[in-house]
């Protein structure tokens, strides 16, 4: 597997980072290095295998249903750019 | 899939009959206090960003834990829905940006969905019932809200919401009218409100629907949908069906094709309008959140929660007509909300059901429509209703004095059986008093009792007299038979 250069134009604006064109070759080459590098996974057969979503034995802790946070807009709002009435304030989004 | 639509609900273009196809994706809230992976408060209405916590939004470091009401809850509507549990399902991240979803992506399930697939028997108002296909139910987190209007530069954010627990359900593409699409949305709306699972209240955002519309020739391929988003009640949901189809089917009878797109309903024009900025394709870059284990539920587990489901509508409707002998319209206009349901059953509860119904339905119902209120703003309670029928079972007030009766419990309220001593609206059932009206009657009208004698049918001119003298409270069963008597009939 390996991409092209609209490729990594491509990821770049879907993960909103800002890629100057000159840098979109070497990128290609890196992510192409990378992918090399993963794909020797391929030569190990896997057949019958369950694909493995975690690697701990255990199971998901569940927490109880009840209220234990929240009431603190200043903490959550301490790291906003621009805030009032405690509202995030963002650049205008309108679809 | 294969449900053939009855002529009558195609819909005529210049070109011949099309056939409209349906789809829905549900996003119903969960019911439960504290949000799908925090322990922020999920109640409704808060001031902004007052039921946020650090995970909601999304500072570094923050882990998720899931709540295991709201897991419990999707797998209570999965067997509401008669749907496959799956015992090991996972939680994905769906990424996309936008500012009210601070993670830059929603925790959702992808390939592995709680719940798999069922299905739900949806009546129709023509007594038709159509079996509608679930794919699948999932659990995922809300997203916040932007506010748009207080600035014209800026968004305003509030993420009370990020986090809160949805459940979303899709349909499969079985519905074939706008008829069928209300009836299948008002139709899971009251399963989950059974199950106490979602509160389904669409104007505060609880029960959001998309829809998906195509159009084509009976029989053939489904055509290219469009997805209509968040239409937030059951009369528009109707309304967008409608206009989405015949726009397709101008388009395509002008020689056009269909864009696949996602589209908004707007309720001020009736219409459907593109969303110009969703055209690029979503890639949404799915993958296991590694920051979740899989969610495992075990077969005993699932068991116990079947074992302890409430009776839903269906259940409760075939119980109606079976125990109390109600039809199928009465037994379905009765089960439609749960509190509907329960009103009549205290009512009923060891009393003449039909009656009962009668009463409720009728008399109530009418009357709660005529107002504006529901079952549970009724200013008569089951109690004092089941007081009025006990007082028409025994004989104490005839039917038209029951009517009296209930206008006075509904404005005044009361006791029915003080209230009836009180007024003095007993019906008169003592022999002796109706014998002396009786007697009056005749001896001041010979002429008629003549008539009478030559044709019975007359006698109820002497019925009428009776019980005008008693002002309306004579029994009218005593007078009856008292004056077939006296008259010799």
């Amino acid at each position: 597997m390996s991409v092209d250069a609209a490729t990594v134009r491509r990821i770049a604006h879907l993960a909103r980072i800002a890629v100057a064109e000159g840098e979109v070759e070497h990128l290609k080459d890196e992510i192409n290095a990378m992918l090399a590098f993963v794909d020797q996974l391929k030569e190990v057969n896997v057949e019958g295998v369950e694909p493995m979503t975690s690697v701990t034995p255990m199971a998901m802790k569940k927490r109880h249903d009840v209220v234990t946070d929240g009431n603190d807009a200043e903490a959550v709002l301490k790291n906003a750019p621009q805030s009032e009435d405690n509202f995030f304030l963002v650049p205008k989004v309108v679809e | 899939m294969t449900a053939q639509s009855k002529p009558d609900r195609l819909i005529k273009g210049a070109s011949g009959d099309w056939e409209v196809v349906i789809g829905m994706e549900v996003h119903a809230q969960v019911t439960s206090k504290s949000k799908l992976f925090s322990g922020a408060s999920t109640e409704f209405g808060g001031a902004p960003n007052s039921h946020v916590s650090l995970v909601d939004a999304a500072m570094p470091g923050m882990l998720p834990v899931i709540n295991e009401e709201c897991v419990k809850q999707a797998i209570r509507t999965g067997l509401g829905l008669q749907a496959q549990i799956n015992l090991k399902s996972v939680f994905d991240r769906k990424n996309y940006f936008y500012p009210d979803l601070p993670q830059g992506y929603q925790i959702s399930q992808y390939k592995s969905p709680v719940v798999g697939e069922g299905e739900v028997t949806v009546d129709l108002p023509d007594g038709e019932s159509v079996t509608v296909g679930i794919e699948r139910l999932h659990l995922e987190q809300d997203a916040g809200k932007s506010l748009h209007d207080r600035n014209p530069a800026l968004s305003y954010v509030d993420l009370n919401r990020s986090g809160v627990a949805l459940m979303e359900i899709v349909s499969k593409p079985d519905l074939r009218s706008s008829e069928q699409a209300k009836a299948f949305i008002t139709k899971l709306r009251s399963i989950l409100r059974y199950l106490g699972t979602c509160d389904g209240d669409m104007e505060k955002g609880g029960l959001r629907a998309d829809v998906n519309v195509s159009v084509r020739k009976p029989g053939a391929a489904l055509g290219t949908r469009c997805e209509i988003k968040n239409v937030n009640s059951i009369r528009f949901i109707g309304q967008a069906i409608e206009f989405e189809a015949r726009r397709q089917i101008e388009i395509i009878e002008d020689g056009g094709t269909i864009d696949q797109e996602t589209r908004l309903f707007d309720p001020n024009k009736g219409e459907t309008r593109s969303m110009r900025s969703k055209e690029e394709a979503h890639d949404y870059r799915y993958f296991p959140d590694p920051d979740l284990l899989p969610l495992e539920v075990t077969e005993k587990y699932v068991a116990e929660l079947k074992s302890q489901l409430p009776e839903l509508p269906d259940e409760k409707k075939a119980r109606f007509m079976r125990d109390f002998a109600l039809s199928l319209y009465d037994a379905g206009v009765l089960v439609a909300e749960r509190e509907t349901a329960e009103y009549f059953e205290s009512v009923a509860k060891g009393r003449d059901a039909k009656l009962a119904a009668n009463w409720v339905i009728n008399e109530l119902f009418g009357r709660l429509n005529k107002e504006g209120r529901d079952v549970t703003t009724s200013p008569l309670s089951a109690s004092q209703l089941g007081g009025l029928i006990d007082l028409i079972a025994d004989g104490t007030i005839s039917g038209k004095i029951a009517k009296e009766l209930f206008e006075i419990l509904w404005s005044e309220g009361g006791d029915p059986r003080a209230v009836v001593t009180a007024r003095g609206m007993a019906q008169v059932t003592d022999l002796g008093a109706i014998e002396r009206f009786i007697d009056a009657v005749i001896a001041q009208n010979p002429d008629k009792v003549a008539q009478a004698k030559a044709n019975p049918k007359a006698m109820m001119w002497f019925v009428g007299q009776v019980m005008k003298s008693s002002g309306g409270k004579a029994s009218p069963q005593a007078v009856n038979d008292l004056l077939k008597t006296k008259l010799g009939l």
